[in-house]
C-alpha cells in the first residue's frame, strides 16, 4: 500500500483546525482536534467507542457544532452552513432508510428536493442501482430487503446527488463477517470508480486497514497517529497505536542508553537495543514493542545472530493452522507471544520447553509508556 | 413397549393441553359473562326498542286487528268503538294506559290528554252505542287522526323512530316526507356533532402533534416529566376539569377579570367563553388531549433521529425533511389519535352537559334527554343506533384507507 501523498493530489478536502466538542460542558468529547482529508482519499477514523471518532463525522455532516475550532470544506469555513446546504453524502450506523418509500424513492429523494426534473431523477437512481449492482430492486420496501442489501442502498442514496464528500458512520457494524468483507471491497471500488473523499468511522482495525489510504486512530477524542495502515503497523508513534493496530508484544523496562536512533531499555534482567524516536530520555520508563511475527526462536545450540537474543519458556501452544501462537515467559513478563508460521509443523517444540527467542533492532521499537494501558485492552473493543 | 408408553404420555399430553384449555376458558369466563350482562344484553336491548315495541299492540289487541282492515278515511263502526273503550279500560286497570297515551301522542301531538280524558269518564259511562258515548266525551274520536295514531302506534315493528331520529315524518297517506324546517332538530345536532367533534380532533391534533414530539425526542428524565404533565389530568376526576374550566372561563372567572383587569375587555363586555360551543370546544380538547398525545408519542418514539439526520445530509431543509419524512411515519398515530378522539368526542356526554350551554349540546345528551326526561326510549334507541353505524361506518373507512393494524394506540 501506498501513501496517499504520493497518488493523489494533495489538495485539502477537509480540515480540523483546533476542534472540541463538550456535550455537557464538562467532559471533552473531542480535544483540540488537527486533521487533513485529502480530495479523492479513503481515510478511515479508528478507535474505541467513546473515542470521538463518531462526533467528529457528526461535526463534519453540520449536526453538532464545534465548542471551539473550525472545519473548513474546500478552504471554506463551514461553522454556519446547515446539514442540508453542505452537500455531503452520509452513511449511517443502521442506515436511515425512509421505510415508507420505495428503494426507488429513497433513492430519488435528494434529487427531488434537488428540483431535479422527473427523467433525469430516474436515470440517475437506475444508474446508481447499477454501480451498487441492485438493479430492478426500485420497487421494493427497505423493510422487504436483506440486511447487505439495505446497506447497498444506503449507499446508493448517499451517492446518488454526486457529493464530492461522503462519511460513513460504522456503515458495516450490523452485517454478518463475509458480508461485510464483501463490502469493505464494494465501498473501496465505488470510492475508486468515482474519485470521491470518504471519510469513514470504525473500531474494526482490519476494516481500516482493508479500505483506507490514511487511518486516523482516535483515543479519548484526540488523534493519536494518521497514517497509512502499513505505517501504522510498521512504524507506531504511540504505544496506543503499536497495541491497537494489529497485535504487539510489550515489554516495559526504563532506558539506559540512547544513541544514532537506536537506544537501549532494561527490561527485568536483559538489556533490549530498540529503534528510539526520542521520545524517551535515559532513566525514563520506556514501552518496548515487538509484532510476534518478527521473533525468531532456535531451539538449543543452532545460535542466530541477532541484537536482541533472550531465553524464554514456553507456556502455551495453539496450532491455528497457518500459523503456530506460542505463549512465552520472557524476561519475568508473561504471555510473550510468537507467531511461527506453518511451514515444518512446531518443529518438536513442547510446552515447558526452554527456548531462545531473537529479533533485530529495527523490529522493535521504544515508546513512551501508555498510562491507561494496563487497565484497558483496546484490542477488546476491535 | 417403547410404543405403547410414548403413545401414552402423547395421550397424558393431549389430554393435559385439553385441561390447560378448560382452565384458560374458565378463567376468561367471569370476564365474558361480565360483558355480556353488562355490555352486550343492556346495548342490545336498547337497540332492539329502537324499532321494536309491543305495548300499545299487547294492550290493544284486538281493536289494532279491527282497524287493520280499515281503509283510513271512512267513519268506524261500532264494534271497533266497543272493543277499543274495552281494552282502553282494561289498559287502565293494568296501569298502562299513560305509556299507551304516550305512545299515541308522540304519533300526534295533543291525543294524550284525548286519550286518558276519555278514558277515565268512559269508566262511568254506560249506554248502548260506545261509539256515541265516546264521540260525547270527545268530538276527537269521531276524527280519523286518533284512530290512525292508535294504528301506528299499535304497529311492533316499526321504523317510526328512525324516521323521527332523521327529521322525517310520516305523512297522514303513509308517505315519508322530511319535516319542515324549522322543527328539523336531530340531523342539525348530528352535523352540528360530528363537526365539533371533527374540530376537537383536529384541535387535539394541532396541539398535541409538538407535545409529542417534544416528549418523544426529549432527553428520558424530562420526557418522564411531561408525560405526567400530559397524564396528571387524565387521572383527575372529569368533573374537576371540568369544574375548573368553569372557574377559569366563566363571565365572572379568572381569565375574564384578568382581561378586565389588563384593560383589553370592558367590565360590561366580558367574554362568553362558557355555557356555549367554545366551552364545549375548550373542555373537551383538554379532556381528550391525552388520547391524542399517548398514541402519537408512541409513534415518533419509534422514528430514529437519524431519519431526519439522513434526510437533511440528502439536502432536504427542515420543513421538507419533517414533511417527506417524519410526517408521513408519524400517519399511523395521526390516524389512531384522531379516531380515537373523534369517536370519544362523538358520544360525549358529561362534558358539553356542564359547560355546553344550549349552543354546546351534542347528540349524546339529546339521547341522555329522551332516556331521561321524555321516556321516549324507542327514540334514544333509534339515536344511538344511528350514531352507532356512523361510527362503524367512520371506522370501516378507516380501516380501508389506513389500515386498522397500522393504528398505533401507546
Amino acid at each position: 500500500m501506498v501513501s496517499t501523498d504520493d497518488n493523489c493530489t494533495s489538495t485539502p478536502h477537509v480540515e480540523f483546525s483546533g476542534v472540541s466538542k463538550s456535550y455537557d460542558g464538562r467532559n471533552w468529547v473531542v480535544r483540540d482536534l488537527d486533521l487533513v482529508v485529502h480530495k479523492g482519499e479513503f481515510l478511515t477514523m479508528l478507535g474505541p467507542s467513546g473515542s470521538g471518532k463518531t462526533t467528529c463525522l457528526m461535526m463534519l455532516a453540520g449536526f453538532e457544532t464545534p465548542a471551539a475550532g473550525t472545519i473548513h470544506i474546500n478552504g471554506v469555513p463551514v461553522g454556519d452552513l446547515p446539514p442540508h446546504k453542505r452537500d455531503i453524502g452520509v452513511v449511517f450506523q443502521n442506515y436511515a432508510l425512509f421505510p415508507h418509500m420505495t428503494v426507488g424513492g429513497n433513492l430519488a429523494f435528494p434529487l427531488e428536493v434537488r428540483g431535479m426534473d422527473p427523467s433525469e431523477q430516474r436515470e440517475r437512481v437506475a444508474r446508481t442501482l447499477r454501480l451498487v449492482r441492485l438493479e430492478g430492486l426500485e420497487d421494493r420496501r427497505p423493510g422487504q430487503l436483506s440486511g447487505g442489501q439495505q446497506q447497498r442502498v444506503a449507499i446508493a442514496r448517499a451517492l446518488v446527488f454526486d457529493p464530492e464528500l461522503v462519511l460513513m458512520d460504522e456503515p458495516l457494524g450490523a452485517l454478518d463477517r463475509r458480508l461485510r468483507e464483501e463490502m469493505q471491497y464494494e465501498i473501496r471500488r465505488i470510492q475508486r470508480t468515482l474519485g470521491i473523499t470518504v471519510v469513514y468511522v470504525t473500531h474494526d482495525q482490519q476494516e481500516a486497514m482493508v479500505m483506507s489510504d490514511r487511518v486516523a486512530v482516535f483515543r479519548g477524542g484526540a488523534i493519536e497517529q494518521v497514517a497509512s495502515p502499513e505505517v501504522l503497523y510498521e512504524e507506531p508513534e504511540r504505544a496506543f497505536v503499536a497495541h491497537f493496530i494489529g497485535e504487539n508484544n510489550r515489554l516495559n523496562g526504563v532506558v539506559r542508553t540512547v544513541g544514532d536512533g537506536v537506544c537501549e531499555v532494561e527490561v527485568g534482567d536483559a538489556l533490549i537495543k530498540a529503534v528510539s524516536l526520542g521520545q524517551c530520555p535515559p532513566g525514563a520508563a520506556a514501552t518496548v514493542v515487538v509484532r510476534p511475527e518478527r521473533v525468531n526462536i532456535s531451539l538449543g545450540e543452532g545460535r542466530h545472530s541477532y541484537a536482541n537474543e533472550l531465553d524464554a519458556e514456553i507456556e502455551d501452544i495453539a496450532f491455528l493452522g497457518d500459523h503456530i501462537r506460542l505463549r512465552l515467559k520472557l524476561c519475568e513478563h508473561s504471555g510473550f507471544i510468537v507467531k511461527i508460521p506453518n511451514i515444518v509443523g512446531h518443529g518438536g517444540v513442547l510446552e515447558g520447553d526452554r527456548i531462545r527467542v531473537g529479533w533485530t533492532v529495527l523490529d522493535c521499537r521504544a515508546l513512551q509508556p501508555d498510562a491507561a494501558d494496563d487497565e484497558e485492552d483496546p484490542s477488546a473493543s476491535g | 413397549m417403547v410404543d405403547q408408553v410414548t403413545a401414552e404420555t402423547g395421550l397424558d399430553a393431549s389430554k393435559q393441553q385439553v385441561r390447560q384449555r378448560r382452565r384458560a376458558i374458565g378463567l376468561a369466563l367471569p370476564l365474558i359473562a361480565f360483558v355480556l350482562a353488562s355490555f352486550v344484553a343492556p346495548l342490545g336491548t336498547l337497540l332492539v326498542r329502537s324499532a321494536y315495541d309491543p305495548l300499545v299492540a299487547d294492550a290493544l289487541p284486538e281493536t289494532l286487528v279491527l282497524l287493520r282492515t280499515w281503509d283510513g278515511t271512512s267513519a268506524l263502526e261500532e264494534p271497533v268503538y266497543a272493543t277499543a273503550a274495552r281494552e282502553l279500560l282494561q289498559a287502565r286497570e293494568e296501569r298502562t294506559l299513560g305509556q299507551i297515551a304516550t305512545r299515541v301522542n308522540r304519533i300526534t301531538s295533543g291525543l294524550r290528554s284525548v286519550v286518558t280524558r276519555s278514558v277515565r269518564k268512559l269508566r262511568n259511562a254506560s249506554g248502548d252505542s260506545w261509539r256515541e258515548t265516546m264521540i260525547g266525551i270527545d268530538d276527537a274520536w269521531g276524527e280519523p287522526e286518533v284512530w290512525l295514531a292508535i294504528r301506528s302506534a299499535g304497529e311492533r315493528f316499526t321504523l317510526r323512530h328512525y324516521i323521527n331520529a332523521l327529521d322525517f315524518m310520516r305523512q297522514p297517506d303513509g308517505s315519508i316526507a322530511r319535516q319542515p324546517e324549522e322543527r328539523r332538530i336531530y340531523l342539525p345536532l348530528l352535523w352540528r356533532t360530528l363537526a365539533i367533534s371533527l374540530g376537537i380532533a383536529a384541535l387535539c391534533l394541532a396541539i398535541g402533534y409538538p407535545i409529542a414530539h417534544l416528549i418523544a425526542h426529549a432527553p428520558p428524565r424530562r420526557a418522564n416529566l411531561l408525560l405526567l404533565l400530559v397524564l396528571v389530568p387524565f387521572w383527575t376526576s372529569l368533573l374537576v376539569r371540568t369544574t375548573a374550566w368553569i372557574v377559569l372561563l366563566q363571565t365572572q372567572g379568572v381569565i375574564n377579570s384578568l382581561l378586565v383587569a389588563v384593560g383589553l375587555v370592558a367590565d360590561d363586555g366580558r367574554i362568553a367563553m362558557i355555557y356555549n360551543m367554545t366551552g364545549t370546544f375548550v373542555a373537551m380538547t383538554h379532556v381528550l388531549l391525552p388520547f391524542m398525545v399517548l398514541p402519537l408519542y408512541s409513534v415518533m418514539r419509534s422514528i430514529p433521529r437519524s431519519h431526519i439526520r439522513a434526510a437533511a445530509s440528502l439536502g432536504a431543509t427542515p420543513f421538507q425533511a419533517f414533511w417527506r419524512v417524519y410526517w408521513p411515519q408519524t400517519l399511523p398515530g395521526v390516524g389512531a389519535g384522531s379516531l380515537m378522539v373523534f369517536i370519544l368526542a362523538i358520544g360525549y356526554y358529561i362534558t358539553p352537559a356542564l359547560v355546553g350551554g344550549s349552543k354546546g349540546q351534542l347528540i349524546s345528551n339529546m339521547i341522555a334527554y329522551h332516556m331521561q326526561t321524555s321516556l321516549n326510549w324507542g327514540l334514544a334507541a333509534a339515536l344511538a343506533a344511528i350514531l352507532l353505524v356512523g361510527i362503524i361506518a367512520l371506522y370501516v373507512l378507516y380501516d380501508r384507507v389506513v389500515g386498522i393494524d397500522r393504528m398505533r394506540l401507546g
